[in-house]
């Protein structure tokens, strides 16, 4: 029997009567990660790993009915086994194993395979079906390790303090920005953030995860101090009034696709730093190969390529299709030169609009 | 290089500038051929570099399709995809292309497969991805020529405009750049100075687009007597050099254009020594100018049969006399230089070097009005108008009018050379062609910085079937983006459109719209940086 299916809510589990990750509000939904297109609002009672439960509080809003289950302990609900394991993609980010009936199944959400220091690092779980993401399911999608990457950022923001200019480095406001704060070396200058990503770097903090101090950027106000600061701004900032204060600065954007030189040349900033929060082809295939899974489902991204990839290589696989991600169709469709398609995390911009006066949503203390 | 790290000109320049000042000659020598927009043939057919990426990707077919449409780019996706680890880039660009890059033309596949293994395993990402540009002949970095030649100026500490002109012929196909040629171009300005070696000829001297009403005129440029008076021809610009006992045909973007034109080429060998024509290539039967469209048959040919050349016999109309025994003319009078080509003309007598070479008439008229009558003839001559050269007026380099003013006094129909920047495939007898083109014209002059082309106009009647074949390869090899079904294309085709009537529209990016716009031809002469601008467009708006 397979313990999950595709209904026009989400990804369902038939025995457990539950969702995973659904795109319309149900009775019981499991939650992968707190990124918008995981984790939406409306749900009755939500599942979800313990560490992720600061930011989903934060996004989900702090009344919601929220169930923890720690990384790795399993709870049986209507027969099924059900644990959460960790997915190395954001902070609370889970794959969800199921057991029925002598059969394993894992949903992975978002994952990444490379450990970043911000999230407990990505586990292989056993099982005989797997359900994979593919958002960079192309072998031209390869990293270099975060340490060349954050040496880079380090680099280009040295060079810019030096010049006397401001670094400004747009990315997503959940997960990549706590990750490279995380690997910013804050000797060089002032560390000042957007108001949308102060939230969520709150609630890495109370998760224990250690992160340099920052600042408000819209607080520094002295040209002197900014001259040498490195900004973090989410990329819709971008264009904005908000970047003005900034006067004549450098730009950077920090995503998987900026792999490509069309995406950075679209995108229309300086630099483009190759750093994603999903993994690279050769992470997909070393996930999918450690599961040891005979059967693969493929969701969000490059589903034909990885399907049939796998198909050649003797798996049994199929896609899945979903309401994640969505930036496929964003390449596809964009019409002029300007937008560059968003990373899955997008999602997580809607209640943030940095054009307004700055969000600042209430978060559990 | 620190080009693709920004986005900013200024940041540019000084990159390049920072470049040259530091590479070894030899390098920055290539460096400076390839900024410029050079472009040797190509090395390594694409079929090989796709088989070698597949091969050493280890990867299928079907996946190096399907990475290569999500990069959109032969090279880059090349470079994506070969295996890690990368070397670090040992030796400079002459080494790599003089010994590495361009012997690899013409060997077999099984030879070049071994050898770009070689070259492979010594570079890093960035670098083969330079190297596979190169390779596929299609090396192209977000700067213009202006500012390369601005950054040359700077190293060398003379003005661009002699840079310019010692850029002339430096990114012809033929052209092998190296550590002397690279000295000479950034050599400060010698006392004698005006020394031209053997082929090289002179910056074009082009000329303004005149739109007002003529009798606005005497006004605006004054009395017609101060004015020589031409029938705009429609042909392609080109000087005649020759010098040193052998003939060059350039045409005016900078090409040679000699072996296509063999009549023009026994035409050069029987000038004088020292002599220097400017004037415009066109087919000339029964009398009269042909339509560009049988130039256009002796363009972009690999072979010239003798019915061709029959069919198509070619003259050049002389309009001007740059260099005569071994002097540069160009700072003399306009009136004075016609008197010399003039006399120049008489003087062969018995000897005259043949049909090829005929005198560009004089216009004769009192007034504006005079002139503008003749003007209506146009059409019916098959030129495109009238050209009018101040009698003062130096012959200036590109497009400047601060030692004297040309202008071009063009026909109806409105028409304007603009940039294909995007093509869709046609439908019916056209499906699975890129028949159906987006054009753009500049948002600025050609010395303003960061200028940006901006879309104006659909088109898709025009061409013959031969035509749209040739540009739809072009647009599969150039493809830098896709957006559904639109292909966003490196810049560089420019075509000649002709429209019915204009208009101011909000609805359109560029302010503007065209009724019935066609293509009139293809421009293989012009470069993309010299199709027109949306102040040129604009100005053919009513009122």
């Amino acid at each position: 029997m397979d313990l999950v299916i595709s209904r026009p809510e989400g990804l369902y589990c038939p025995p457990g009567d539950f969702y995973i990750d659904p795109w319309r509000p149900v009775e019981r939904a499991v939650i992968t990660h707190g990124h918008g297109d995981h984790a939406r609002p409306g749900s009755r009672h939500y599942l979800a790993a313990a560490p992720g439960e600061g930011i989903l509080r934060a996004r989900l809003g702090s009344q919601i009915d929220l169930q923890l289950l720690p990384y790795g302990e399993t709870i049986d609900h209507h027969g099924i086994r059900l644990s959460l394991h960790p997915a190395g993609h954001v902070l609370g980010s889970a794959q969800v194993r199921l057991e029925h009936g002598g059969e394993v199944w894992v949903a992975s959400g978002d994952y990444k395979t490379e450990a970043d220091g911000t999230c407990a690092p990505f586990e292989p779980v056993r099982c005989d079906t797997f359900i994979t993401e593919s958002t960079f399911g192309l072998p031209i999608y390869r990293w270099q390790p975060q340490a060349a990457i954050f040496a880079d950022i380090n680099a280009w923001w040295q060079a810019n303090a030096a010049a006397g200019r401001p670094s400004l480095l747009y990315c997503y406001a959940f997960g990549k920005a706590q990750r490279i704060l995380s690997g910013l070396d804050p000797s060089i200058g002032p560390i000042l953030t957007h108001g949308a990503m102060d939230a969520l770097t709150a609630a890495y903090r109370a998760a224990g995860i250690a992160l340099p101090i920052t600042e408000h950027a819209t607080t520094i106000t002295d040209p002197a101090i900014l001259r040498c600061a490195l900004v973090l701004a989410p990329p819709s900032a971008a264009g904005t009034p908000w970047v003005k204060r900034f006067g004549e600065h450098a730009d950077a954007f920090a995503s998987g696709w900026m792999q490509l030189r069309g995406t950075r040349r679209r995108r229309g900033v300086d630099r483009g730093f190759v750093l994603s929060d999903h993994a690279d082809w050769p992470g997909l295939q070393q996930a999918i190969s450690a599961t040891g899974a005979q059967r693969v489902f493929v969701t969000h991204g490059s589903v034909p390529v990885l399907v049939r990839w796998l198909e050649e290589h003797g798996l049994q696989a199929q896609g899945f299709s979903t309401e994640y991600g969505g930036e496929e169709e964003e390449e596809e469709a964009g019409e002029a030169p300007a937008k560059a398609p968003e990373e899955n995390d997008t999602g997580n911009q809607s209640g943030y609009d940095p054009g307004a006066p700055e969000a600042t949503p209430d978060i559990p203390a | 290089m620190a080009l693709d790290a920004t986005t900013s000109s200024n940041a540019k320049l000084a990159a390049m500038v920072a470049y040259f000042q530091a590479a070894p000659p030899e390098d920055a020598a290539w460096a400076a051929y390839f900024l410029a927009g050079g472009k040797p043939r190509q090395l390594v057919p694409s079929k090989v570099m796709r088989d070698f990426a597949q091969r050493s990707a280890q990867i299928p077919e079907w996946l190096f399709d399907e990475s290569y449409q999500a990069v959109g780019d032969l090279a880059e996706t090349i470079a994506l995809l070969s295996p890690q680890p990368a070397g670090a880039n040992a030796g400079g660009l002459a080494l790599w292309m003089e010994q590495k890059l361009l012997p690899l033309r013409g060997l077999p596949p099984e030879d070049l497969l071994t050898r770009l293994d070689t070259s492979w395993r010594e570079l890093d990402t960035p670098g083969r991805f330079i190297c596979a540009k190169l390779m596929t002949g299609a090396f192209r970095v977000g700067v213009s020529k202006l500012l390369v030649t601005r950054a040359l100026a700077t190293v060398a500490g003379i003005d661009a405009k002699r840079i310019a002109e010692r850029m002339v012929g430096y990114t012809d196909l033929r052209a092998r750049p190296d550590a002397a040629g690279f000295a000479a171009l950034v050599a400060p300005e010698s006392a004698g100075g005006q020394a031209r070696d053997g082929a090289q000829p002179y910056p074009f001297f082009l000329a303004h687009s005149l739109q007002s009403p003529v009798e606005d005129f005497e006004a605006q440029i004054g009395p017609v007597s101060n004015w020589m008076v031409e029938w705009k021809w429609d042909g392609i610009r080109a000087q005649i050099v020759r010098r040193g006992g052998s003939a060059w045909v350039w045409s005016r973007g900078e090409e040679l254009v000699t072996e296509r034109f063999p009549e023009l080429a026994q035409l050069g060998a029987r000038l004088p020594e020292g002599t220097v024509l400017d004037g415009e290539i066109v087919v000339w039967q029964d009398d009269r100018v042909q339509p560009f469209a049988k130039l256009q048959q002796r363009i972009g040919r690999k072979t010239l049969p003798a019915k061709l050349l029959a069919d198509t016999p070619v003259v050049l109309l002389a309009y001007d006399l740059l260099e005569w025994q071994g002097t540069d003319l160009r700072q003399r009078p306009q009136a004075e230089r016609r008197a010399l080509l003039e006399k120049f003309f008489a003087g062969f007598g018995a000897d005259y070097p043949g049909a090829a070479l005929q005198l560009s008439p004089l216009l004769e008229a009192d007034d504006w009005q005079h002139l503008a009558v003749q003007r209506e003839a146009s059409r019916s001559l098959g030129v495109e108008g009238m050209m009018l050269k101040h009698r003062q007026a130096h012959y200036g380099v590109g497009r400047t009018k601060d030692v004297g003013t040309w202008w071009k006094w063009k026909i109806d129909p409105h028409s304007i050379d603009a940039v294909l920047i995007y093509a869709q495939q046609g439908h019916g007898r056209r499906a699975g062609l890129y028949t159906d083109y987006t054009f753009a014209v500049w948002d600025a002059p050609p010395q303003a910085p960061e200028r940006k082309l901006v879309p104006f106009a659909k088109a898709y009647s025009g061409l013959t079937d031969e035509e749209m074949g040739k540009v739809d390869a072009i647009i599969r090899r150039t493809t830098t983006e896709k957006f559904g079904p639109v292909r966003s294309v490196t810049p560089s085709m420019v075509f000649e459109l002709g429209f019915e009537g204009i208009a101011k529209s909000p609805r359109h990016k560029s302010g503007i719209a065209v009724r019935f716009p066609r293509m009139l031809r293809w421009r293989h002469d012009k470069k993309v940086e010299e199709a027109d601008t949306l102040e040129t467009l604009s100005a053919l708006l009513p009122g």
